[in-house]
């Protein structure tokens, strides 16, 4: 098979590399691809059809069609020859039952006639219903491509690489070498890439070559993202210049999938590259000279040319490949048969127009030539070469040719010209229909190789003109791409406080909130921390507050616009909660507002707020220009929340400013130093128990921590600090409300001053000052011990009327507490609604504010 | 979307840098506003096809705010604007051309009104 070594052989014949190939060991030379190595040691099958499941052996062996389609040391979908061995190389077939050269399922095409029509599935899988999902498993896996391996994200890593150029060569053929060539005269910046391995060894003055590397589509602002391997590089090109050449087009005739059956193109690589004798006796069938002249080029190596057909001086009425064992035997031609195990055709060549049209190029369909051309380029985008239809010669003058056996369009997705006949008959008179009933062009060749054939199928049948149908839209990707490459490496931030390592050491759980990694509880029981806070001092860490100063004249004025609360007659060192409300009223965010200075306010938001907030500040300080500056110090500040009755203490051993309770109030902000830091305590309740939150310097916050350990602090998580603010009644803004909820319906019609001037969301809340919300957010406690899930429903009369927000296990309170809407004529203090606690209804009364010391005596202490 | 938005300060930046605010609309109603006025404010948008004046962030980048005139079939960016700095004290709002429960003309210089 294997021909004496030859001038410009791709091989190196001193070095062999072993490899397994769907069971057998084959050993081939360093140069060869899985694939020529395969057919060198004698190997004609190398997939099994779609649909049905017919032997398919090598067609272009240019990585476009889909026949050589492979498992590749567990990576599916591999096209084998454009794949370099390697020593060691697993190689597997896909989609068949045994192997490749006995498939049980090729039963399918046996059967072939009324069970395996265009649309069958869609037709005859609908009913039963029920009957879907044993269907769905059993048509799953009889047709298909290769099995994807759920863990294969974790085996290889893939990376995404953003690039300029100034010019983007696509394609390495001649026109593409000239052009960038060209380009490099005029300065550096020029890249061209190309699909081909070979290309690799190019040298270019002043052009930097990637290969094997694939131009995956064009978008706005001259994005091309190009596939090399395991890196996706997005390039920004100045100026894309498309030479993607013309794909050799199958020619479209009974028995045109045989094994046996190859392009010129990839006839030519067996013998040039790899030196390998294709078959013994061939038969050429064409229409342009390219393809002619490959009689001469199999005689040099001794193949017996049987026959050589020009389509352009004949007009068959009978036209078919016959074989056995699904391997080509001889072609029929008008009474005539030619025996041969080689059948070179070839259709013609179709420009690669598809980069060109998804730039926004036009396709129009050239008569003379009888393929689609890309006309009107849009700026910056450029054509050479044969893409453009240059130097092409007329296509085969026959759509398809008749004769007896399946005539297939399309073979990725197995669709014969019968299919296509009947799509048409039964109404799909589209070809963006058609195209999507018969799955033609929408395979792994993504068009490349049926596009022209199914249009010109369409046309005849159709009895229209190519041009008035017009082609299918071109989308990306325009060669298969690995789904991994896409995602490429994990690109969301983590954010974790200057404390973090503090809690990993305590053994701390940790779970994500946001963007940020926080402790969860430091133990088993979460209730032992909320005892601590309860009864002597609990510290949590808070740094992952959204934190922004706002500073200037303007400051008042830009809060008092974003806020429905009044800051102006605050006094420096006070603190207010605020909530900031949208235009349509609606809750959007919450925290505390301290008055450091007469113009410098420190605002603090929810966790996962800080970001959206610091941009909704910026932008109503933009609309409306504010003399105010805002800066966002949420990295920059650590925080924690000391809190319960001993804090005031511990605290004073940590501090020499006084914190006895007439100097430091309840809601006041002072400036300190603890421990040696200077330290923001901001005074407020925000567990319920007399506390301090501490904002300070990032750097020392393991610093802090330690010391406020030292006194005595028990770390408390996310987990003890839900069942600690439900104990108060507070709501969270997020989990307690969405975007449906207002000030009114959640119980805070107290907070927005609707004698300011304006503030943002101020018409909507005075309409829901007038009108009867729908429903209230409050407080319940479960009759009997139960813990109802977050989410659950409140049920009144026997149906859903209500969902619960929020619901733990309170050990201060001594029942299961929660908060939940609910209609508004049931949300009086102490009316009984029932609540689903798995599929039981447990009774519940309804209360208003705080659980656990209402009158909030223990942090006003 | 993949076109390059152009930030006053940063220069052509890949759009995926930006957040996107939506198109620069009406201030909102002043005085007693009926809830179809108020509803019109925060909810209805002109969405043309076409030349459109809308607020971007350059989010991930310096974070400024800015104005740019996009038309919305081609993505083409024809201007871009920093927002006029005049206070509100001036009773106008900030944006260039926008004055109170006016639309923007698209073609408004920046500073004119």
């Amino acid at each position: 098979m294997r021909l004496e070594s030859r001038d410009g052989e791709r091989l190196d014949r001193t070095k062999a590399v072993s490899f397994t190939f769907a069971g057998w060991k084959i050993t081939g030379f360093e140069g060869d691809t899985i694939a020529s190595a395969a057919f060198a040691a004698g190997k004609r099958v190398f997939s099994r059809s779609f649909k049905y499941h017919r032997p398919r052996g090598l067609l272009c062996c240019s990585g476009h069609c889909p026949n050589c389609q492979m498992t590749v040391d567990g990576v599916p979908n591999v096209r084998v020859c454009t794949e370099p061995i390697r020593a060691g190389t697993v190689v597997e077939g896909q989609n068949v039952r045994w192997s490749l050269d006995f498939d049980f399922m090729s039963v399918t095409d046996k059967l072939g006639g009324p069970f395996t029509p265009v649309g069958f599935y869609y037709r005859t899988f609908i009913r039963p219903r029920a009957a879907w999902p044993l269907y769905e498993k059993f048509l799953r896996s009889a047709a298909g491509l290769g099995k994807l391996d759920p863990h294969a994200g974790h085996t290889r890593r893939y990376d995404t690489e953003h690039r300029r150029a100034r010019v983007l060569v696509v394609g390495g053929g001649e026109a593409g070498r000239t052009a960038a060539l060209e380009a490099a005269k005029a300065g550096s910046g020029v890249v061209l890439v190309d699909e081909d391995a070979r290309h690799a060894a190019l040298s270019l003055d002043g052009v930097e070559v990637l290969a094997p590397a694939r131009a995956l589509g064009t978008w706005e602002g001259g994005l091309v993202p190009v596939d090399a391997g395991t890196t996706l590089y997005r390039f920004r090109a100045e100026r894309i210049v498309v030479a993607t050449g013309a794909t050799e087009q199958p020619l479209v005739f009974p028995g045109n999938d045989l094994v046996g059956v190859m392009l010129p193109d990839g006839v030519r690589r067996l013998i040039r590259d790899f030196s390998i004798k294709p078959g013994e006796r061939a038969v050429v069938l064409g229409s342009d000279d390219e393809t002619m002249a490959i009689a001469e080029e199999l005689e040099t190596v001794g193949i017996e040319v049987a026959k050589a057909i020009d389509l352009r001086d004949t007009r068959p009425r009978e036209l078919a490949a016959q074989g056995g064992k699904g391997r080509v035997r001889r072609l029929v031609l008008d009474g005539e048969s030619f025996d041969c195990d080689l059948l070179v055709a070839s259709g013609g060549r179709q420009p690669a127009y598809s980069l060109l049209a998804q730039a926004g190029a036009r396709v129009e369909y050239d008569d003379g030539l009888g393929v689609f051309v890309p006309t009107e380029l849009p700026a910056g985008v450029e054509a050479v070469g044969s893409v453009t239809g240059e130097g092409l010669s007329k296509i085969a003058s026959e759509p398809a040719y008749s004769g007896k056996g399946k005539c297939f369009v399309c073979i990725c997705e197995d669709v014969t010209t019968k299919d296509m006949k009947r799509a048409i008959g039964e109404g799909f008179d589209s070809i963006e229909l058609a195209k999507r009933y018969t799955t033609t062009t929408m395979g792994p060749c993504q068009g490349k190789l049926c596009h022209l054939s199914s249009i010109r199928v369409y046309a005849q049948e159709n009895r229209m003109y190519e041009s008035a149908i017009g082609t299918t839209t071109a989308r990306p990707p325009w060669s298969p791409v690995e789904l991994g490459l896409l995602a490429g490496r994990e690109r969301t931030p983590t954010r974790r406080a200057s404390i973090h390592w503090r809690h990993e050491e305590a053994g701390a759980t940790i779970q994500w909130a946001g963007p940020w990694k926080r402790p969860y509880a430091y133990g088993e029981h979460s209730e032992d921390e909320v005892r601590a806070v309860h009864e002597s001092l609990g510290v949590i860490d808070v740094s992952t507050l959204g934190k922004l100063l706002v500073e200037g004249p303007g400051a008042v004025a830009l809060l008092e616009r974003l806020y429905p609360n009044r800051f102006g007659d605050m006094k420096p060192g006070r603190i207010r909660y605020g909530v900031l409300t949208s235009d349509a009223g609606r809750i959007m965010d919450d925290g505390t507002i301290a008055r450091l200075a007469d113009d410098l306010f420190y605002v603090t938001t929810t966790s996962t707020g800080a970001d959206s907030v610091t941009a909704w500040f910026e932008w109503w300080n933009a609309v409306w220009g504010y003399e105010a500056e805002i800066v966002n110090v949420t990295g920059a500040l650590a925080a924690v929340n000391l809190a319960g009755p001993h804090s005031r203490d511990a605290l004073q051993r940590l501090t020499e400013a006084d914190l006895s309770a007439e100097a430091f109030r309840y809601l006041d902000a002072h400036e300190i130093d603890v421990a040696g830091v200077a330290t923001l305590a901001l005074r407020i309740g925000f567990v319920g128990e007399l506390g301090y939150e501490l904002h300070f310097p990032s750097p020392a916050g393991e610093h802090l921590w330690d010391a406020l350990v030292a006194e005595g602090a028990r770390p408390f998580g996310l987990e003890p600090q839900r069942v600690l603010r439900l104990e108060k009644g507070h709501v969270i803004v997020g989990q307690d409300t969405d975007s449906e909820s207002n000030l009114y319906s959640s119980g805070m019609s107290w907070l927005p001053k609707m004698d300011k001037d304006d503030f943002v969301g101020k018409f909507a809340l005075e309409h829901f000052a007038h009108r009867e919300e729908k429903e209230k957010l409050v407080g319940f406690t479960m009759e009997e011990d139960v813990l109802p899930a977050e989410g659950a429903q409140i049920v009144i009369e026997g149906l859903p009327a209500g969902r619960v927000t929020s619901a733990r296990r309170s050990e201060a309170v001594g029942q299961v507490i929660g908060l939940a809407w609910v209609p508004t004529n049931r949300s009086e203090p102490g009316t009984r609604v029932e609540i689903q606690v798995d599929r039981l209804r447990r009774g519940a009364r309804i209360t208003h504010g705080a659980f656990f010391d209402p009158s909030g005596e223990r942090m006003r202490s | 979307m993949s076109f390059l938005l152009s930030c006053p300060h940063c220069g052509p930046r890949p759009v995926d840098e930006y957040a996107y605010f939506g198109e620069v609309t009406k201030r909102p109603p002043r005085g007693s506003p009926s809830l179809r006025d108020l509803t019109e404010y925060v909810y209805f948008r002109d969405n043309v096809a076409g030349e459109q004046s809308e607020w971007w962030q350059h989010r991930m980048g310096c974070g400024e705010w800015f104005l740019a005139r996009r038309d919305t079939r081609t993505n083409a960016v024809l201007e871009v604007t920093l927002p006029d700095p005049r206070t509100p004290e001036s009773g106008q709002a900030g944006v260039p051309g926008v004055a109170d429960g006016q639309h923007m003309p698209s073609t408004a210089p920046p500073g004119a009104s």
